[in-house]
């Protein structure tokens, strides 16, 4: 099974009946495919509204109702649209539960760079310093190396995104939790050991006397 | 008898009092609700040396992006620049300054700025490069940074209904900066897809009101 499904999937269950949640742009999306069966959960995009839908089928676009990312979008019954102030307050306001991002490196202490390789890309950072502040629970989700390079590291070398807000980190080979003493893995993906991750993650880690296996059932 | 103002312009009176050096709010995200014919308009004008504040900086061929594209702008405060290569060509040649701000912030000092306010301090970007050279404050245990409040000579809107007083309605997300854009300039434009009677618009559906709006344009779709 395709990685970036394994860690929506993971993600998707780390979600809470009730919730308001924010996904970042790209795999974080996928998430919303994979919510289980008969759970209410809110998606807020930070354009202006409340209620984000599926995206629309080819054919059926309205581009005045697109996503974060601009393109066409949809909203569910009981959503609500808002201007950029309003949509901030929500976010800083500590009224989202969650948000999903990607990174391009996290590191021990839970500080997050995602937003600009100095000298090569500088996207800039949209929302995501608002959203990894103001969410309550912040989860990275992303693939776990960057071309065998790890990028969960000891102290992050790119600028950073945010201090130390980072919870949980998950990967299409482990889930990882931030505490104060350091990164917990707690869970370790299909078809991989301990070593394996050990190998591709920088920082240290502490192996949870309850390690687990997620995933598994997916290889079914 | 009262004598109604007439806000209606053509695209021609709203671009000419727009001029080199100008400090210009554009509405929209990611060129959903943003003046596309004024943008157009200014392109072929060519004015130059301007200041930007908005979302984004577009597409080289949607939004204002196109402006960019034309190099119309001295400086740009926003808050992603990814979808226009353009922007960071021009940022890394040093022809245009660019300010990242972290979206919210941006959103919360343009509302200041049009709400009688100077600042206001918020949590986001404490500890990052957003964070240096302003002042920290630490408040009920958690740490803050200063950001002030912006202004424009020129706010360019977009809505898709317009009553002739300039009271607004925004389809879904079209709305994003332009409500809080209308209060933070000293002159306002809109450009409106359809214009309407006043009280066509019921009072609770008036998502901005016309006492921000100085001009109209457009109507036409």
């Amino acid at each position: 099974m395709d990685a970036k499904v394994v860690i929506a999937k993971r993600v998707a269950q780390l979600l809470n009946d009730g919730n308001v949640v924010n996904l970042g742009i790209g795999l974080p999306t996928i998430v919303a495919n994979h919510i289980p069966e008969g759970m209410d959960i809110t998606f807020h995009s930070e354009n202006g509204f409340l209620g984000l839908g599926p995206v629309p089928q080819e054919g059926s676009e309205d581009w005045e109702l697109v996503n974060a990312g601009g393109m066409p979008s949809s909203i569910v019954p009981g959503g609500m649209y808002f201007d950029s102030a309003t949509s901030f307050s929500i976010i800083r306001g500590g009224h989202v539960d969650a948000t999903v991002l990607g990174a391009m490196e996290v590191d021990e202490k839970g500080n997050l760079a995602n937003w600009k390789i100095p000298g090569k890309m500088v996207p800039g950072m949209g929302g995501a310093m608002d959203l990894v502040v103001g969410a309550k629970t912040v989860i990275i989700s992303m693939i776990h190396t960057q071309k065998g390079k790890p990028k969960i590291l000891k102290q992050c070398t790119l600028p950073l995104t945010a201090k130390e807000q980072v919870d949980i980190i998950v990967t299409e080979m482990a889930l990882i939790r931030v505490t104060k003493d350091g990164l917990v893995l707690e869970e370790i993906g299909p078809g991989v050991t301990v070593e394996d991750v050990v190998a591709a993650t920088e920082a240290n880690l502490i192996i949870s006397p309850n390690l687990k296996r997620f995933g598994t059932e997916y290889l079914n | 008898m009262i004598l109604l103002i007439n806000k209606i312009i053509s695209i021609k009176e709203a671009t000419d009092m727009v001029k080199d050096g100008m400090t210009v709010m554009v509405g929209g995200f990611l060129a959903n609700g943003t003046p596309e014919n004024i943008i157009d308009a200014l392109v072929e004008k060519n004015v130059k040396n301007l200041t930007l504040i908005c979302n984004d900086t577009g597409f080289p061929d949607k939004g204002v992006g196109k402006m960019v594209v034309n190099k119309q702008f001295k400086k740009m405060i926003v808050s992603h620049v990814g979808t226009n290569p353009e922007t960071a060509a021009q940022m890394n040649s040093g022809e245009t300054e660019v300010v990242l701000t972290p979206q919210g912030t941006l959103a919360e000092q343009v509302r200041c700025g049009g709400n009688g306010l100077g600042g206001f301090y918020t949590p986001t970007g404490v500890g990052t490069e957003a964070a240096e050279g302003k002042e920290h404050k630490v408040m009920d245990g958690r740490e803050y940074i200063l950001e002030t409040a912006l202004k424009a000579d020129v706010a360019l809107i977009r809505a898709s209904v317009a009553d002739k007083k300039g009271n607004l309605k925004f389809n879904k997300t079209m709305r994003n900066f332009n409500p809080i854009m209308a209060t933070a300039a000293a002159l306002v434009i809109v450009e409106a897809d359809r214009i309407v009677e006043i009280g066509e618009i019921e009072p609770e559906h008036v998502m901005c009101s016309g006492i921000f709006v100085d001009y109209i344009v457009g109507g036409d779709k």
